[in-house]
């Protein structure tokens, strides 16, 4: 019997055409051993979470630039529980205003990551999320 | 899990349960082979199709392309499942070929699972078999397995798939020495893709004399398949009509020439041959007492014993 790898989308939702950081957060993810599924740039709510479900991942991570996360994170996290998903631990990264963080939280969202995150501490806080999901 | 009705409701087409499902197939829990068993009825339907070829030859873009094209003509539910190499430093792996199947992303009728090899060096992981078999049956009619673009030995998926397409892309070298030798043994069709680039006509002519020298005699021997050389460009859905007639061609080839029955009881009986050695391993280990390895290997490493000998000795205690 093979171990079980912790499996993680990296979404891009949005119209912005930049997905350095999220590369960057997928390469250093894989780079500590998890499964990274990427799928591409301006990601609809709905690509995600189905996305989400047929890789059955433990985590989503989504990058956002837009200023559009306050209306994009919510109706990717409802899709989720619709789905049936509600274990997944969603994080998002990029240029998210201090102000909006507590709102994300409250949403469901585990962390939030502004452009100058060590990428150790996502790797970090992404393994505690998933492995809480699969001690379950 | 409750595995019983996992297995129902992936027969009734829950998607949660089977990408639950899949997980536990693809990491070989003792969950996931029991789910197999109960569902065991079911499959042996689907057509597989493997899509295989060097690194960014297009064949994402192409499983997407017709995948997309048999959701529009045809009434079926298409499966994907693309498999990525594994980082052989950390074991992690970066799944991309999703990129390329946006046409796909919201279809209720298509579901795509990425794979990584995880060790495995023949272009597909140890269980992407298994994987596939559950999607079969879970009612997939169509299941399209991209290989890792690794250019190596890709024998793994013409084990696996009824209809092997190997994807070629002009100016990788034109002359016949530089396209892989080994392609014209898997392929079942030959695709050159990104024909909208310059070089098309010079792959395709090498392809095609490769292929003369190949099945030289066998010309209208309605027995014999000849792999056709199709033109594609997936990224702008040309070619894909062609493409999918000829799988077509392909599968009532095999059906009619008796082919299909064929690989489908070869498939089997290798199945069959691996799995009763791993649990004639796993018995004997069993049945193994303490020590006794050990010992015999001590005897071993001092020379009392040969190779030989030592393993007569330790396969004794099979016989509870
Ligand atoms: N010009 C042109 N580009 C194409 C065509 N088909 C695919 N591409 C491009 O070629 C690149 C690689 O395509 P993929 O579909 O990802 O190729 P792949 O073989 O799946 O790649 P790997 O999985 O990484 O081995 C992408 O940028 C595609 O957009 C085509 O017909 N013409
Ligand atoms: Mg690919």
């Amino acid at each position: 019997m093979a171990e079980r790898k912790i499996r993680v989308i990296i979404a891009k939702p949005g119209l912005d055409g930049h997905d350095r950081g999220a590369k960057v957060v997928a390469q250093a993810l894989r780079d500590a051993g998890m499964e990274v599924i990427y799928t591409g740039l301006r990601q609809t709510p709905e690509m995600i979470a189905q996305a989400a479900l047929q890789e059955d991942v433990d985590a989503v991570g989504m990058s956002i630039l837009s200023g559009a996360h306050l209306a994009l994170v919510p109706r990717v996290i409802d899709l989720l529980r619709a789905n049936g998903q509600k274990d997944v631990a969603v994080f998002v990264g990029g240029i998210i205003p201090e102000a909006d963080v507590p709102e994300l939280h409250k949403m469901g969202v585990f962390a939030v990551y502004g452009p100058g995150t060590n990428t150790q501490t996502v790797v970090a806080e992404v393994q505690k999320a998933a492995a809480a999901r699969l001690a379950e | 899990m409750d595995i019983p009705a996992t297995a129902l409701a992936i027969r009734r087409g829950d998607r949660l349960a089977l990408a639950r499902g899949l997980t536990q197939v693809e990491n070989d829990t003792p969950a996931g082979r029991e789910l197999l068993s109960l569902l065991f009825a079911e499959g042996g339907q689907a057509h597989l199709i493997g899509v295989t070829g060097a690194p960014g030859t297009g064949k994402s873009s192409l499983v997407n392309a017709l995948a997309a094209f048999y959701r529009r003509t045809r009434q079926v539910k298409v499966g994907v499942v693309a498999v990525d190499p594994t980082s052989p430093f950390t074991g992690g792996a970066l799944l991309g070929d999703r990129v390329r199947m946006r046409d796909l992303a919201t279809d209720p009728g298509v579901f795509v699972r990425s794979m990584a090899a995880r060790g495995a060096l023949g272009g597909l992981a140890h269980t992407t078999a298994a994987v596939v078999q559950l999607m079969d049956a879970a009612g997939y009619e169509v299941i399209l397995i991209e290989t890792v673009g690794a250019g190596q030995s890709e024998v793994d998926i013409v084990r696996l798939a009824h209809t092997t397409l190997v994807i070629e892309a002009p100016g990788l070298g034109d002359d016949i020495q530089a396209i892989k030798a080994g392609i014209l043994e898997i392929a079942d069709i030959l695709v050159v893709n990104k024909a909208d680039q310059p070089g098309v006509e010079n792959t395709e002519r090498a392809l095609m004399s490769m292929l003369e020298m190949e099945h030289h005699g066998f010309e209208g021997d309605p027995t014999h398949w000849i792999p056709p050389v199709l033109r594609s460009i997936a990224s702008r859905n040309e070619g894909i009509e062609a493409l999918a007639e000829a799988i077509q061609r392909h599968q009532i080839f095999l059906k009619n020439s008796g082919e299909w029955q064929r690989r489908e009881a070869a498939r089997l009986k290798g199945e069959l041959h691996v799995l009763v050695q791993e649990l004639l391993v796993q018995a004997w280990q069993e049945a193994l007492p303490e020590n006794a390895y050990q010992q015999t290997l001590e005897a071993l490493l001092s020379r009392q014993t040969s190779p030989h000998q030592a393993a007569q000795d330790l396969l004794r205690y099979t016989h509870r």
